[in-house]
């Protein structure tokens, strides 16, 4: 059982590092997500873990106990109905919009293992075959380097590719190497992951299309969501869009964005007079 | 809405049940092929069938190609629910008619997003 001071300094720790609050009452999820790391590493006790962090800080393996904390499941085509919004109202519009220039952006944010990019990737392959002749490349980041490799290999286990994903598409896009199913090359190729803190300084990005930021913002508080959604806003093109988790929203939060409802799915994008004040 | 779920298993029948029924589905079992064309004919309109591949008497395939030919289901969405996971006997099962396709073992997560792909979940 962790004690008190122990996640008290997790806590902060986690805050510094990655903005993440972990109310009171979570110890139980602490434990659970840092038992791999007690067992691998040796600890007898979070007692001893959390005196080598003090000893250590910055190194090793602190960073492993945030990616402990902030890796979260995910499945392909998550929710469903964000990828039909996408399919059958705001991807026909930007692809008619970007037809001069035959050229897309998108980044998948806080990417995990890399379903929500190569379930972009498919969509894109499947449905928008033009695209094929265009320069086309989806982004995908994430705070944990374990991830940022899972997402580069693109390979996934069999409860892995249970999950949402059409099974025609299992068929179509993947290949069966023993008990896992690696994306095929094409669409991996679409895809360029790298290690990104959202609470730190940017590296320089392209101006993207669409920007994927969903159930991110759910584990920060409102300064960082109103921080991180004002830079979304300048990493898009003007007429860009972005997509959050169902449960969030820039209501309340950051009034630089206009809903554009499509069904159950909402998109944002720079509310008009944002638009025009970066266009001056 | 009616779901049919289809495997010699009585145990595997019942996990599969309960979570069909915690999707909000009325619940009818077979114990293989035949005995599901039966069901079928006798129960009129089914949403759902969840049938295993390999069954005594008739297997699940040859229930989804005999299902196939009765216009009367052709918009039963039929998932295979089976430990096959060769890609050739999902393309073959794909290619015969089959709506999805779950491998097992598999959880109630999984099913509501099967469920969600065939337009049979919100």
């Amino acid at each position: 059982m962790i004690g008190q001071a122990e996640f008290d300094f997790l806590r902060a720790l986690i805050r510094e590092r990655s903005a993440i609050v972990l109310e009171p009452g979570k110890e139980y999820l602490v434990e659970s997500r840092l038992l791999p790391i007690l067992r691998g590493g040796g600890f007898a006790s979070p007692v001893e873990l959390v005196a080598r962090l003090r000893r250590e800080p910055r190194g090793e393996l602190e960073r492993r106990v945030v990616e402990a904390m902030t890796t979260n499941e995910t499945s392909f085509f998550r929710d469903h109905h964000p990828f039909e919004a996408l399919r059958t109202r705001f991807l026909p519009d930007l692809i008619a919009a970007r037809r001069p220039e035959r050229r897309l952006r998108f980044w998948s944010n806080a990417c995990s293992t890399g379903q929500e990019a190569y379930s972009l990737a498919m969509l894109l392959t499947e449905h928008f075959p033009e695209l094929g002749a265009w320069d086309v490349s989806i982004f995908a980041s994430d705070l944990s380097r374990e991830m940022v490799a899972r997402t580069t290999a693109g390979s996934y286990g069999q409860l892995e590719v249970n999950r949402g994903l059409p099974a025609a598409f299992l068929v179509k896009y993947f290949e069966r190497h023993g008990t896992s199913w690696q994306v095929k090359a094409p669409l991996r190729k679409l895809v360029t992951a790298r290690e990104l803190n959202l609470v730190e300084a940017w590296p320089a990005l392209p101006a993207f299309d669409v920007i994927f930021l969903r159930n991110v913002l759910i584990y920060f508080d409102l300064e960082t969501k109103r921080a991180i959604l004002r830079r979304a806003r300048q990493a898009l093109r003007p007429d860009g869009l972005l997509l959050l988790g169902s449960a969030e929203t820039t209501i309340m939060v950051d009034d630089g964005w206009e809903r554009l409802p499509a069904g159950v799915s909402v998109a944002y994008r720079a509310a008009a007079a944002v638009r025009r004040a970066g266009a001056a | 809405m009616r779901a049919l779920v289809v495997d010699d298993s009585r145990a595997i029948r019942s996990i599969i049940g309960k979570t069909v029924k915690e999707l909000g589905f009325e619940l009818l079992e077979a114990g293989n092929g035949k005995e599901a064309l039966e069901r079928l004919e006798a129960a009129g309109t089914v949403e759902l069938v969840l049938v295993d591949w390999n069954m005594p008497e008739m297997n699940g395939f040859d229930f989804l190609v005999a299902a196939r030919q009765n216009p009367a289901w052709k918009d039963t969405v039929i998932m295979m629910v089976t430990t096959e996971t060769e890609m050739a006997q999902m393309q073959r099962a794909l290619d015969a008619g089959a709506n999805e396709y779950v491998m097992k073992p598999f959880t109630k997560d999984v099913l509501h997003e099967k469920l969600q792909l065939v337009g049979l979940a919100a």
